[in-house]
Formats: structure tokens, sequence, C-alpha cells
């Protein structure tokens, strides 16, 4: 299990991590978001062993690894731009954090065999890297990454270069790939989609600090603040004062704010509410509509079937799915 | 903190090297000279400052240097650029051409400028005495250190960088000057900044080609000391020289401050293709007709030479080479001659190549002043008057180990010139290793030193390779160090081929032995261009 | 330790344990010290060596001035016990450092007293004559016949046809500088200076060094240029026979305005092998190493006792009246006449 508490990195003064804490539990997939600049690169670079923290303690099954170089750390980093060796092949490329291990060429040979297996691509042993596609090369800095099976496996948004259709397609293999070799692992995106797929837990990092750790879930149906359920992606934020003109009332005078998931809001013609539709957008399957309120209010959500603009929309709030927070 | 004292212990080495081979004999000989009886020589800088005949020296020293350079450049690039990009036939014997004249002694190379630029010039003119039979013999002597010392970077540039600008509505010769240019600035300062040292310091081409009105600050010093004895004089003037070196490597330094030069670097295999349009195949044709000119047409005549007889073109002289019709002492069996050569030139390889890649990583490593300093340092024994240096370790290595006559001083002396050509070749390639790599390795579990040996060693092998081949180049090449030192049993080629030249009825004859120069050197350059091929992989 | 590192030094431990340094008796060797053009057949030092026990180490430097500097530089501690190949042109400012220590060499009776030099420091070992070369069919083509005195070269005729070498770097071109300064004197009517303003308004060529004269702007021998007069040796018709295995010298020589230059030997003052050392300047005068100079180095040996060999007893020319400068008076000017010298030709 990996713990970071209180970390802090000053880059010329700036802090790009101040005070994180985070934990990973064995064999899970924990992943973290947030935005560029936000520090979850360099979050991963100092768990890496890459960047040396100024406070904070990162320790690994309870022992600190502060002072172990990266090379004894035994946790393995995927890069985003893969970082493969131009010099060697497939093979050398994989075998390469065997090698390191000092195993047996025969031992070598067998495990990069399986683990090419592994990523689907048997047999790419002596090709070289300059003739690969992005998603093969994805699949090989995977690969060497996996070869040495690492305590710990961290990957810096591994599917960023990569296009839609085969970020989808390398999500679902990777999770069942971690899931087959029973890997530990820390996942940096910035991407909302990827992570809530690949995820058990979701942490949030936001100016360096964790400001949130749940599981995907948690995080959608119980935002802690604003902040985060915009940057998760939820848009519906309303002040108490406005529900209460829709007969929403808050459940104490503390929490300020609601959030409305679009699932909580059904369109039907028999609903108790009604909104101007400024917007309906096809989405490849749904719509998303957006409606106004007469309140001042702004709604999003999802429906089978497009509505003109302009029209009126009658809908119901589902009040229990509303989360609350203070500010 | 472990890295910086890894980085101090590696620069150890080469600081040691350099102080006790450069600095120490250099300051002492400017001691002895300046500083005759305990009293500062102040009457022999007086004398150069009053003298317009020294002025004069000085300034023509440092233009010729700078024209030299500029030309040099301006004519090394598409060369560079051909055999960086594009396969043809005949690529890698060309390329290999160019590095020959960069070992044949000056002595030769009078020879053939004399018949392609003298009375009977094919090309109708005569040179003789002018300024462009000088700045002619700098290119021919230098092209190849911009052709490789460029090319070996630019071939590993990935060409989709260019596509890129391409394809942003860049035509060529923006692309050229606005992308290519600048990812190439630092390889091409370093080779200007090394044919600029060569061309200043100039002496066989200037004691060949130059006359009264065309003589270098090198020329004058040996002349100061060894004609007139005037050691305070030789003195003075090497101090000018060594200011005026230290002033251009400053000047050097600064403009090549180094940047976030990170590229990725593309196997060469993959970068070179063969030409498709007209018009590539009609650059490439003129700039091999370039090449031809300046490189080749002196070498085919001297191999003309070689084979000519007053009976007509034969091998006559060749085989008085190994048989000679007189039992003269002076010919030297062209074995023993070759064996001498290769006997001093791998210890220089060796020392040059270790120090040199010693140096390299501790100045990408220390990306400050202090790196700076380091490598301007060891680029001055280049621009370091070679009878100073030579006249230097008489007086001072003979302790603790009296050295002054050993022969362990003349692989020593080709290495302290070598250094510079295997940093300028090693660095460039070393700071555009992109940093993830390293890291990369480092994660999965490489040690630093595991990582240096693992990533930045085979990337930069190419690169060292040049660097040795030019270190073996200089050796094979060098006549100062070794006839300053020599011995009848260890004649090299280049002393073989100053006795047969030193007296009349041998002329064929060191022709002859100058073809077998190139030959070697020819092989040898071979053998590195088939390296290329070998790129290791696999388990 | 890092694996370059090893190799490094363990290859200059190697090279430091084969390396050799000067000489002294207790190792059994001595070290010569010369210049670059000496040459020496197999056999010869051996000879020395089986009958001392001491063997010759030769260390040569480039060129005489470059050796004579060497030679001052470490006189405190010097590199060699015995100097060859000085020249009177050299010999005064090395006798004025004190380098030699004196020596009369068992042989010395044999040598012609005008090679000889007082004081016996130093011990005449050869001597060889500086002297204007011709190429008798170049100068025919022309329509001119062979020059007998150095001043028919100032005439007009001769425009365009002599090729001489910078003094301040050769050391032939110095001997010719040196001989038309003796010829023509410093005052007078028509002093050097003035022969040689008449020579560059008659176009003589100057080059840096003797091979580019000889081999490249000479017409005649070996030479492929279009000049038919050249500043050389006296010997080097000799040569062209020699080694181009000739029935006769394609070149002929000027016996007017030659110069001599003697090379000497002398033991270097701060050996620690002075008998060995005198030993073997002793050799340097014996008939073993005197028959060897003449092919190896073509000059003719100090020696007269010496026999020479069949080419040169054939082909070779010793003028009669060769110029024999005072070596203090070559030390004492050569620096002003030179900057003179360069004056004038500029």
């Amino acid at each position: 299990m990996l713990e970071v508490s209180q970390l802090t990195i000053r880059f010329d003064g700036t802090p790009a991590l101040d005070g994180a804490d985070l934990s990973v539990e064995d064999r899970s997939i924990h992943v973290l978001m947030g935005p560029s600049g936000s520090g979850k690169s360099t979050m991963l670079r100092s768990i890496a062993g890459l960047e040396n923290p100024e406070i904070g303690e990162i320790a690994w099954n309870g022992r600190s690894v502060l002072g172990v170089p990266a090379h004894k750390r035994g946790f393995g980093l995927m890069f985003q731009d893969y970082a493969l060796f131009p010099h060697r092949n497939v093979a050398g490329n994989v075998a390469f954090g065997l090698r390191m291990q000092g195993l047996d060429s025969a031992i070598i040979h067998n495990r990069v065999d399986a683990v090419l297996e592994l990523v689907g691509l048997p047999g790419y042993g002596d090709r070289s890297v300059g003739t690969l596609s992005g998603g093969e090369r994805q699949r090989i800095a995977l690969a060497r990454t996996l070869a040495a099976r690492p305590r710990l496996v961290l990957l810096d948004e591994p599917l960023g270069a990569l296009d839609r259709s085969l970020r989808e397609h390398l999500l679902v293999e990777m999770r069942s790939i971690f899931n087959q070799v029973e890997a530990t692992v820390l996942y940096v995106t910035h991407d909302r989609e990827e992570a809530f797929t690949i995820a058990d837990r979701v942490a949030i990092i936001r100016d360096g600090r964790i400001v949130a750790d749940d599981t995907p879930e948690g995080l959608w149906h119980r935002p802690p603040d604003g902040w985060i359920a915009r940057f998760i992606g939820l848009e519906n934020l309303c002040a108490a004062s406005t529900l209460a003109e829709l007969a929403v009332p808050s459940p104490s005078v503390a929490t300020t704010t609601g959030v409305i998931p679009p699932e909580a809001i059904t369109l039907s013609p028999t609903g108790s509410q009604t909104a101007t539709v400024t917007g309906s957008f096809f989405r490849g399957g749904l719509y998303r509509i957006e409606l106004d309120l007469d309140a001042g209010l702004s709604l999003i959500t999802w429906s089978p079937v497009g509505i003109e603009a302009g029209t009126l929309a009658r809908f119901d709030v589902d009040t229990t799915r509303i989360s609350w927070f203070e500010g | 903190m472990r890295t910086r004292l890894w980085v101090l212990l590696l620069a150890v080495v080469p600081a040691a090297f350099l102080a006790y081979f450069f600095v120490y004999p250099l300051v002492t000989i400017l001691y002895t000279g300046l500083v005759p009886n305990g009293q500062f020589a102040t009457s022999a800088f007086a004398e150069i400052v009053t003298d317009p005949t020294m002025r004069s020296i000085a300034w023509f020293t440092l233009w010729q240097a700078l024209l030299s350079t500029v030309l040099t450049v301006i004519l090394g690039l598409p060369a560079a650029y051909i055999f960086a990009r594009y396969r043809f036939p005949g690529r890698s014997l060309f390329r290999s051409l160019t590095l020959i004249p960069f070992v044949l002694p000056t002595l030769v190379v009078g020879v053939a400028f004399l018949a392609v630029l003298g009375p009977g010039s094919p090309f109708g003119v005569d040179l003789r005495g002018t300024i462009w039979a000088i700045l002619i013999a700098h290119v021919f002597y230098n092209l190849a250190i911009v052709i490789r010392g460029v090319g070996v970077l630019w071939e590993q540039i990935d060409p989709h960088i260019e596509d890129a600008a391409r394809s942003l509505g860049a035509g060529r010769w923006r692309v050229f000057r606005e992308i290519t240019l600048p990812l190439l600035r630092p390889a091409i300062l370093s080779s200007a900044a090394l044919v600029f040292l060569f061309s200043f310091t100039s002496f066989g081409v200037i004691l060949v080609l130059g006359d009264l009105h065309h003589t270098t600050l090198e020329v004058e010093i040996w002349r100061q000391a060894t004609a007139f004895l005037r050691l305070d004089l030789a003195s003075a003037l090497a101090v000018l020289q060594l200011v005026g070196v230290t002033v251009i490597l400053l000047i050097y330094g600064k403009t090549s401050r180094r940047t976030a030069g990170e590229l990725p670097l593309r196997p060469p295999a993959e970068v070179a293709r063969r030409p498709q349009t007209v018009g590539e195949r009609l650059f490439i044709a003129a700039t091999l007709g370039m090449l031809g000119l300046i490189v080749v047409t002196p070498i085919v005549v001297l191999v003309a030479r070689s084979l000519s007889t007053p009976t007509g073109l034969a091998l006559t002289h060749y085989a008085n080479l190994f048989d000679p019709p007189r039992a003269s002492a002076i010919f030297v069996s062209p074995l023993d001659a070759i064996g001498n050569t290769l006997r001093f030139a791998i210890p220089a390889v060796v020392i040059a190549a270790g120090i040199g890649l010693m140096a390299g990583v501790v100045i990408v490593s220390t990306r400050g002043r202090g790196g700076r300093i380091f490598d301007t340092v060891l680029m001055l024994p280049l621009g370091t008057s070679a009878v100073t240096i030579g006249f230097g370790f008489l007086v001072a290595l003979d302790q603790p180990i009296d050295l002054r006559a050993s022969l362990v001083l003349i692989p020593i002396a080709h290495a302290l010139v070598a250094i510079p050509f295997v940093i300028r070749s090693t660095v460039p390639v070393m700071e555009s290793v992109q940093r993830r790599l390293r890291e990369a390795a480092a994660v999965l579990g490489a040690s630093p030193r595991q990582v240096w040996r693992e990533v930045d060693l085979p990337l930069v092998s190419r690169a060292l390779a040049v660097g040795a081949l030019f270190a073996f180049a200089i050796s094979v090449g060098e006549f100062g160090a070794t006839s300053f030192i020599a011995r009848p049993a260890t004649a090299t080629i280049p002393v073989a081929i100053f006795r047969l030249l030193g007296r009349p009825g041998t002329f064929g004859e060191a022709m002859a032995m100058a073809v077998l120069l190139m030959a070697i050197t020819g092989i040898a350059a071979m053998g590195i261009e088939s390296m290329r091929g070998s790129r290791s992989g696999g388990v | 330790m890092n694996r370059p590192l090893a190799g490094l030094l363990i290859a200059v431990i190697a090279l430091v344990a084969t390396g050799c340094s000067a000489g002294d008796t207790e190792t059994g060797e001595i070290v010569l010290m010369t210049h670059g053009s000496f040459v020496v057949s197999d056999g010869v030092l051996e000879a020395f060596a089986e009958e001392m026990g001491i063997t010759v180490s030769v260390l040569q430097s480039a060129d005489a001035g470059t050796m004579v500097s060497q030679a001052i530089l470490t006189k405190d501690n010097p590199v060699a016990d015995v100097l060859y190949g000085i020249d009177n042109t050299f010999l005064s400012r090395a006798i004025d450092e004190d380098l030699f220590l004196p020596h009369r060499a068992a042989a010395i009776d044999t040598v012609p007293e005008t090679l000889r030099v007082q004081g016996d420091l130093v011990t005449p070992i050869d001597f060889g004559d500086v002297c204007l070369n011709l190429d008798p069919d170049g100068l025919e083509s022309l329509g001119l016949g062979s020059p007998d005195r150095l001043v028919d070269l100032a005439d007009g005729a001769y425009r365009g046809t002599l090729v001489v070498e910078d003094p301040s770097t050769s050391s032939p071109g110095l001997a010719f500088l040196l001989a038309t300064i003796a010829t023509f004197g410093e005052d007078g009517t028509y002093p050097w200076q003035a022969y040689w303003r008449d020579l560059v308004t008659n176009d003589v060529r100057i080059v840096p060094g003797w091979d580019q004269a000889y081999y490249g702007e000479f017409s005649g021998g070996s030479g492929s240029g279009d000049r038919p007069i050249v500043v050389s040796y006296a010997t080097s018709p000799v040569a062209e026979v020699y080694f181009g295995d000739l029935e006769a010298a394609p070149t002929t020589i000027v016996e007017d305005g030659c110069f001599r230059q003697v090379e000497y030997a002398g033991i270097l003052n701060g050996t620690k092998a002075e008998a060995a050392a005198g030993r073997l300047v002793d050799f340097l005068l014996e008939h073993t190493f005197q028959e060897d100079v003449p092919l190896s180095m073509f000059v003719f040996p100090a020696n007269s006792d010496t026999s020479l060999p069949d080419v040169f007893a054939d082909h070779a020319v010793i003028p009669t009246g060769s110029i024999l400068m005072d070596p203090a008076r070559i030390d004492e000017n050569r620096e002003q006449w030179l900057a003179e010298w360069a004056t004038v030709v500029r």
C-alpha cells in the first residue's frame, strides 16, 4: 500500500505540490485527476523518485521510500510520450527492466514473449520502435512497464496522445490487464470519462492539494464542493434560494448550494416544472437539452429525443438525488 | 548531491590530464620565456606592439581564420546535408574520401595544390602567393570537420519536424533557416569553433602556401623560437595568440549558450532516404561536384604523381618503397612505418576517446558556468601554438618521471589535440538525448551508471565513433609532435614522407607513401561507416 | 571504477612502461640528439653498441633550429648526451649558451683546418655546400647559357628563372642569403641589398621551403616546375643520379657563391655519461660512420681520409671557393640581416 502525506515541492518558489495526501490500496486502480498545472504529474514523478519533495512523506507498506533512488524503488512509470528507447527494438525495450534486475536471459525471453502476448502484440519483438503506430507504441510502453513486475504501476496520461476510439478500446483492455496481473496502479489523467472507466477510486488534485478521494460513484453523487462538481462534469449548480422557488428546500441553513445530476431530471409531458428549451444537441444516442427556468436558472439534462429550441418543456426533479454543500 | 559528487569524480581525470600535460608545461615555458632572469620581459610585448609587421601578422591571422571558417561552413553544410539525408550510390565512399585531406601532411598538400592551382593548373589559374591558395587549403583540410560534426546530429533529427514546418506553409529555404538551422546550431557552432582554431593556428599550410605577406602568429612563434632563438618574443606572441583564442572561445561559449536542446533523435537508417525529385538529384550531383573539385582533385593529382615515371604510368615508386633499388638508409619499410603510425594512433585514440567522453559527460551534467569554463579550457590546446607546448613539455616534464624524451608524449600530444574533437562531436548529441529516456531507464531499475551505459552511450556511440575517427586521423597525419621527439626507429608515415621529400630523386616514393597514408585513412573511415548499420538492439 | 577510466589508466601505464628517457651509462644507453634530416644505415650505430656495450638512442627534432632551441631550454637537465647536426649558422649561440663540454676527438687531425673550431667544444662531422642548381635543358630552351656567377642573375636576361627559399624558414635559404652577403658585402657601391633588389626586379620566386622550391618550382631533375635555377645543394645532382639510377646528372651547379654548411657534434654539458659521450663523438668521426654519411645524408665526410662511394667520386663536385662565414658574425647579424632582407623583397 502506498501512502503519501503532506507532500510539498516548489519550483522556483511556486508550489507544484502543497501538502498533498494520498493512499493507494493494494491491487486497486487509483486515478489521480486534475486540470493541467494542478501538480498531478509532479506527484507521480515524486512517487517514482524523479523529483525530491521538500516536505512530506512517501511510504510503501509503512516504510519510507524517500531516501531510495528511482531505480531501487521498484515502481514502474509509464510516460505520456512513452519514452521508448530509439536505439533498441521492441524486445530490447520490453526486456530492459528485466535485464536491470539481472535475470537470466531465458527467463527474460519468456517474460518478454508473455508480456507482448498480454498487450496483444505477440511476435513484435524484432520490430524497430520507429516503425510502430501510436497505439502499438502505447502498448509496448505498457508492456515495458509491466514486464519488470513493479510493486506499483504509475501511469502519466498513458492515453493522452491517442485518438478517441483507440482510447476507449485500450482503456478497457488496460483495466483487464491490470486486474489480470493484480497490479497496484496510480493513473494520472485529466479526462473524467477515462478516470471513471478505469478507476476503483478517484483522487482529485487542485493547486497541489488532494481535495477529494472517493469512488467514481461517490464523487458523482456526493461532490464535496462546487469546483469539484464542475470539474467532474456536473453542470447544474443552483443556489439554495433559487431551488427554494422550485419548492426544493435546502436540508439545512448552512448548505447553500445544490447540485442536480442530469439523470435526476426527467422530461415528461406531465412534469411539475416548466422551462424553455434553449438548446438541443445530438451527442450520439442521447440529446443534450439545455433548459432555461424563469427563476433565472439553467439546467442541463439528457433526452433520447430532441426538442426544438424555443419550445416549452415539462419536467420533474428527483429531489432525493440532489447533493448539497456549503458555499 | 549524489550526482554532483559523481560528476566531480569524473571531472578529475580530464582536469588532471589537462593540468599536467597542458597548463603546467604552458605556464612553465611562458614563465621561462617572459621572466628570463627573474625580471618580467615587458620589452618583448613592447616590441610586438610597436612593430607594424607583428601587428599585420596578428591581423592577418585573425581575418584569414574567420574567412576560412565561414567558407568551410558554407561549403560543408550542403555536403553534411546530402550525406545525412539521402541514400545514393557511392555515398559512404564519398563520405570516407572527405576525411582523407585531414591526414595529409602539408608538404604533400603543397605539391597537390601547386599542381592544381599553380602555373600548370587545369583550371587556368595561378593562385600561388595569394590568400586564395591558403583559404582553399583550409577548406580542403577542414571540410571533414563540418561534414562529420554537423552530419552526426543532422542524420538523427526527425525529418517530421521539418515536414511539420512545411505543412505550415514554410518553403524549403524558410524551413532550413527557421527550423533546421536553429536545431543544428550547437553542432554548427561546435564545428565552426574547431575549424577556426585550426585555421587560426595554421602552420603547415602557411609554410607551404604562404609567403612574407601571408603568415600567421603560429609560424611567427616558430620562427622566433627556432630561427632567431628569441624565446621572449616567441612567448609574448604565444600569449597574444592564447588571448585571441580565449576571446574567440568565450564569444563562442556565449553564443552557443545551451538551450533546452532535447530533440527526438531517430536512428540514421530511418532518416536517410533515396532522392525522389529531379531537384533533389540535381542538388546531390552539384554538391558532389563541389566536393569532387575541392577534395578529390588534389587526391587524384597525388595518386597520379605517385604513378608517374619517366617511362609512363607504373608502380615503380611503390615497388621502390618495398624494395629500394639503392640500399639507402632514407627508405623506411612501409610496413614499419604503418606499424609505427598505428602504435601511436591506437593509444592516442583510447586516451582521447576516454578523456573526451568523461569531459563531455561533465560538461553536459554541469549545465552552468562551470561546465562552460571546463569546455573552453579543454579547447585551448587546439588553439595554442604547437611549438610552445612542445617546448613546454621539455622544460616542465622532467619530474617526477622524466617524460621529456619519452615516446609516451607522442600519443599524449595527439590526444590533447583530439580531445576537443571527441567533446565537440559527442556533447551536442548528449545534450539532445531526452531526459525522459534517462528517467524511463531509471524507473525500470537502471542505476545512474547503467542509465549512462544503456541509454546515453548507445545513443552517443556514433558521435563517439566520429570523434574517435578524428582522433585517429589527427594521430595518423600528425607530424609536428611526432618529429619533435621522433626516433629513426619509430618513423611514422608522415615522418617517412618528410624524409623522402627532403632530398632530390625520391619524390615519386614520397607520393607513393602519401597514397598509402590516404588508403589507411580511407579504410579506417570506411570501417566507421560500416558500423552505422549494426545498431544495437534485441535482448 | 568506470570502465573507460580503467582502460585509460592501463593504456597510460603500459605506455609509460615502454617509453624511455634520457640516457646514462648505468642503463647502457646514450642519447644522441639530432635534426630531422639525420639518416643512418642499419648496422652503423649497432657497431658502436657492439664495441662499447652502450646502445645509442637517437632523438630527432624537426629541424636544426628547433633542435638548438630544445638543447638550450634543457641545458640544466639535458635530454641527451651528445648533440649532432648543429651547423655554423647556429653554432655561436650554442657556444654562448655554454651547451658543450670540450672534447678533442681522436681523429680530429684528419679534419681540414678550415672546418675546425677553436677550443674543441665541438667536432666537425660533415659538410655540404648550398649552391645554385641549374637545369641546362631548361636554360637552353630559353636561349640562355649557364650563369657562372651570382651577379649574372641580376641581368635582365635571367628574368623569371630563379627560385629561392625564404631565409627565415629554410636552412638553404639562409645559406644563400649569407652567400650573397659575403659576396657583395654590406657596404660599397653594389651591396647585397642592391643585388636582392635586382633579383626582385628580375622576378625571383621566394618559397618557404626547399622541397617546394626543388620539387614544385624547379624544372630540372625530379622537379616539375618551370624555373631552371634553384637554390639547392652541391650534392643534389649526385642524388638525382643515385636515386634515379641515371648515367649522367640531369642538373649542374654554379660553383660561384656556394655557402659551406659544416655540421658539428658536441658533448652536452650536464651529461651523466661524459666518457661514453666522448666516445660517441669520436665514433662519429671514424670510418664506419664517415663512410655512411655521403649516401645517407648527401653530405661530405669531415674526415679527409674517408673514401667516397663511387657515385660521389664520379659525379660530386666540391666547389673550391665555397664561402665559410664566421659563426659569431652570423649570430650577431642574423636578425638584422633577415629584417633587412624582408624589407627589400617585400
